[in-house]
């Protein structure tokens, strides 16, 4: 096998974080090459480079023996190199159309050609199975068929190395399914793969080979035959990490129940459609779903920013009928937010500030309507001492922190109240592994103490470790809930995705029954 | 005289069409650069800018088109100045945009008394006069009203449908929206964003500028201090008016236009007796603000209006 691409020596420096220290891979044909590596290893950082988007510090970029000039993501394209990135660079209002022939006419020409580029596409993507309709919005279509149009727009400027950025972050697992045998297809007729991941599983699903990569340095290198979980596992994360799992125990009475809630979106997007669930105490309902299905609403609804339209919300027995954040915080709900840098924390203030965010009005932080500082400085203290926030101190600023030690902050303040409700959106998205198993320990710890947990999370393999019961969210509407134990990730999958697993495919006004 | 029988005269729609020609020229230029992803408020000084050098060229023995081409030169250069603060360094479009303006506004004043330190009554230029289209100017109403214009308002009536096709129907016209709504969609096929940003802020500050000019060269004979008046300004709320479309700010500018003609002549015809004649004035400009409210309400922004775009910057 020749090497179609070679990566000599490429060393990326931000400010004083080298992000990438002289990494050397080469890629044969036909061969698909993982990448594996934590959050912030440098994997994306280390394809920017290859297409151009950045420049590196040092070393270069060989395809097919010839040196690619840096910083061109141009000359990447003409290369022949094609890259299917993280977050997808379509733009929303325009169509599928518009979108693949960008570029692909010189920008002087007076017309474009679109019932040629149309019929093109229509012949790739049927060649490829990669179904789409050009006309669409891409703004109208599910993720999964955006991504088919971005690797159609690789593909219809004759890309023969596709970079495939955590491909799978945001699929189902049918969808996944659908896109590894796209990549087989492609591998068919001689295409090479990079294929970024910190999924296990897949890499050693769909992959020859792997390269690790941890802090900027490739640490580990070896074919996916032989492989196995736990080397790789810890080749990524340089020590061995276990995460935890819930032990079996006996609910309590219920915290929370939602009964026949039905709200509108305020954005006009999904709502949530007659919604019933029950949480009770000291066990973890997980609320599986693609997001956008109605998680931000159910998020919402229970936080206290959002009313029903109609049906109730119970929280310790108190039904509410002008649910405030005030009065949830007050009656014991802790909330983990989505987003942690948009909803978590205020990234411009102070450690200090966020922790005691919740307790502006209660002594000891309070008195006589001003704040005390040296009470909630030391309160900070002793939270990030038990928490483990790493941090310089209660007066650092928040936005400084790494992803994990944000969570932890907002962990902090959340559960150190004691809660008896804890709302646990997304707990571990993007997180490393020392990280997330710091997460779900934090939130099986307060299961133990009595809490219920109303997990929503959209890794299945987080949702079956951690949850006693878990519910399908889709189109606004939540299924009955099943046991964790017995139910299988297909399942979930293909109900994630609307369908019934009892009676086949379900439109969204028919999807699911009332628990 | 009422109402409806105003808006039979053929002075009324001649009016409506002169008032919104440099409205066109204008809504046209902040359509293209906001498209782009690029707010201008430079448009108010750029417009001042071009009345004045338009004027200016053919006052110094320029010819006629002459000076229309020198005033889209001049807007240009301001484009660039525009875009290599707001596109190449990432600052603020609005203070940026307000900065040209006060600049060019005051640039424009300054060259006109360089030139012309002696003059105390405005010197004139012998403008444009209006163009009877053969054939058609013969057709009842809309002949003497819609064919019977200076050259200048058809200029503004074709480029709607130039800009409308070069958007819409041309490679680059794409790669402009695109970089409007995700320029990491347009680097990522392999253009240059900035250029492309760039490109549209001077083309589009080209247009502005000519729509400054017409007001010297067109509709009067001379420059005066202060004669935009807010033009521009008004323009920026076409373009929100106008959903981005050019189709639909052509309809916004003789909407404005046609309003403000209106009020001038019920004004005369209500004699002033009544009703004190600055609400006529505001008119306009109440019902504009009424049109936006509902307007805006279902716009839908270019998603990558006023965001800068950095090569290489960390996601």
């Amino acid at each position: 096998m020749s090497a179609v691409l070679r990566l000599e020596n490429i060393t990326k420096r931000f400010g004083s974080l080298v992000a990438n220290d002289s990494v050397s891979l080469s890629l044969a044909r036909g061969e698909v090459l993982a990448l594996l590596g934590e959050n912030g290893a440098g994997k994306t950082t280390l394809m920017n480079i290859l297409f151009g988007h950045y420049v590196a510090d040092e070393g270069h970029v060989e395809v097919e023996g010839e040196a690619l000039p840096p910083g061109a993501p141009h000359a990447a394209i003409a290369a022949g190199i094609g890259m299917v990135h993280q977050h997808f660079t379509l733009a929303d209002n325009l169509t599928v159309l518009d979108n693949v022939v960008l570029g692909t006419e010189s920008l002087w020409r007076p017309w474009q050609s679109r019932a040629a580029a149309r019929s093109r596409l229509d012949a790739m993507s049927s060649e490829y199975g990669l179904t789409v309709d050009p006309d669409a919005r891409v703004g109208d279509l599910s993720v999964g068929e955006r991504q088919r149009v971005e690797i159609l727009k690789a593909l219809y400027r004759d890309a023969r190395i596709l970079i495939m950025d955590e491909p799978t972050a945001v699929l189902t697992p049918q969808e996944t399914e659908g896109l590894f045998d796209t990549l087989r297809r492609l591998v068919e007729r001689g295409l090479s793969i990079i294929f970024i991941s910190h999924k296990l599983n897949e890499i050693l699903a769909i992959c020859d080979r792997v390269m690790v990569l941890r802090r900027g340095k490739i640490v580990h290198e070896m074919p996916t035959e032989g492989a196995d979980r736990h080397i790789l596992a810890e080749a990524m994360v340089g020590h061995a990490v276990t995460r935890p799992k819930a032990d079996p125990m006996a609910p309590g009475d219920a915290v929370l129940s939602i009964r026949d809630v039905s709200l509108r979106s305020a954005t006009g997007g999904v709502g949530l459609n007659a919604v019933n669930l029950q949480v009770r105490a000291h066990e973890v309902l997980g609320i599986a779903g693609v997001s956008g299905n109605g998680q931000v609403q159910l998020a919402e609804l229970i936080s206290g920013l959002s009313r029903p339209d109609e049906g109730s919300l119970t929280l310790f027995g108190e039904t509410l009928t002008h649910p405030t954040p005030a009065k949830v915080v007050k009656l014991g709900v802790g909330r983990i937010p989505e987003d942690r840098h948009a909803e978590g924390v205020i990234g411009e203030m102070s450690i200090w500030e966020n922790m005691i965010s919740e307790d502006l009005r209660a002594s000891p932080i309070s008195r006589h309507g001003l704040i005390d500082h040296s009470a909630a400085k030391a309160r900070t203290e002793a939270q990030i001492e038990r928490f483990d926030v790493r941090c310089p101190g209660p007066d650092a600023e928040t936005r400084l922190l790494s992803g994990g030690n944000m969570q932890k902050l907002i962990l902090a303040r959340a559960l150190s109240r004691e809660p008896g409700l804890v709302l646990a959106n997304q707990p571990a998205r993007g997180l490393d592994e020392g990280a997330i198993a710091y997460v779900h320990g934090q939130l099986l710890a307060a299961r133990e103490r009595g809490a219920g947990v109303l997990l929503i999370t959209e890794d299945l393999e987080e949702l079956l470790a951690l949850s006693d019961r878990v519910a399908v969210i889709y189109h606004g509407r939540v299924s009955a809930t099943m046991d964790a134990k017995t139910v299988s990730p297909r399942e979930l999958g293909l109900m994630m995705a609307g369908h019934n697993p009892q009676t086949g495919p379900q439109g969204p006004d028919n999807a699911g029954a009332a628990a | 005289m009422d109402i409806l029988e105003i808006l039979l005269t053929t002075g009324f729609w001649a009016a409506t069409l002169r008032i919104a020609t440099p409205l066109i020229f204008g809504t046209l230029g902040e359509l293209i650069c906001e498209r782009a992803g690029v707010l201008n408020l430079g448009i108010e000084g750029i417009m001042t800018m071009g009345a004045m050098a338009g004027w200016m060229w053919v006052y110094q023995g320029g010819d006629l088109w002459g000076g229309v081409a020198f005033a889209a030169f001049i807007g240009m250069m301001f484009g660039l100045l525009h875009s290599g603060f707001t596109v190449y360094l990432g600052l603020s479009q609005h203070v940026t945009g307000i900065g040209i303006t006060l600049l060019a506004s005051s640039l424009s004043y300054f060259v006109f008394r360089m030139l012309l330190p002696d003059a105390t009554t405005p010197p004139k230029i012998e403008p444009f006069q209006p163009y009877a289209i053969p054939l058609l100017s013969d057709l009842p109403v809309i002949g003497p009203s819609v064919f019977t214009q200076t050259p200048m308002t058809y200029l503004a009536l074709i480029c709607v449908a130039v800009i409308w096709y070069g958007l819409n129907r041309t490679p680059v016209g794409l790669a402009v929206r695109m970089a409007g709504e995700n320029p990491l969609a347009v680097e990522a096929q392999g253009i240059d964003v900035l250029a492309v940003r760039t490109g549209a802020v001077m083309v589009g500050s080209a247009l502005m500028s000519v729509g400054g000019a017409f007001l010297t060269m067109s509709a009067f004979d001379a420059f005066y201090f202060g004669m935009v008046n807010g033009r521009g300004w008004i323009c920026v709320a076409l373009v929100i008016f106008a959903s981005w479309r050019p189709g639909k700010a052509l309809l916004g500018a003789l909407l404005f236009a046609g309003i403000d003609a209106l009020q001038v002549r019920v004004q005369q015809v209500s004699g002033g007796a009544a009703i004190p004649y600055q609400f006529f004035l505001m008119a306009p400009y109440v019902l504009s603000i009424l049109a936006m409210v509902v307007m805006a309400r279902r716009a839908a922004y270019p998603k990558a209006l006023l965001a800068p775009f950095r090569r290489g910057d960390r996601a």
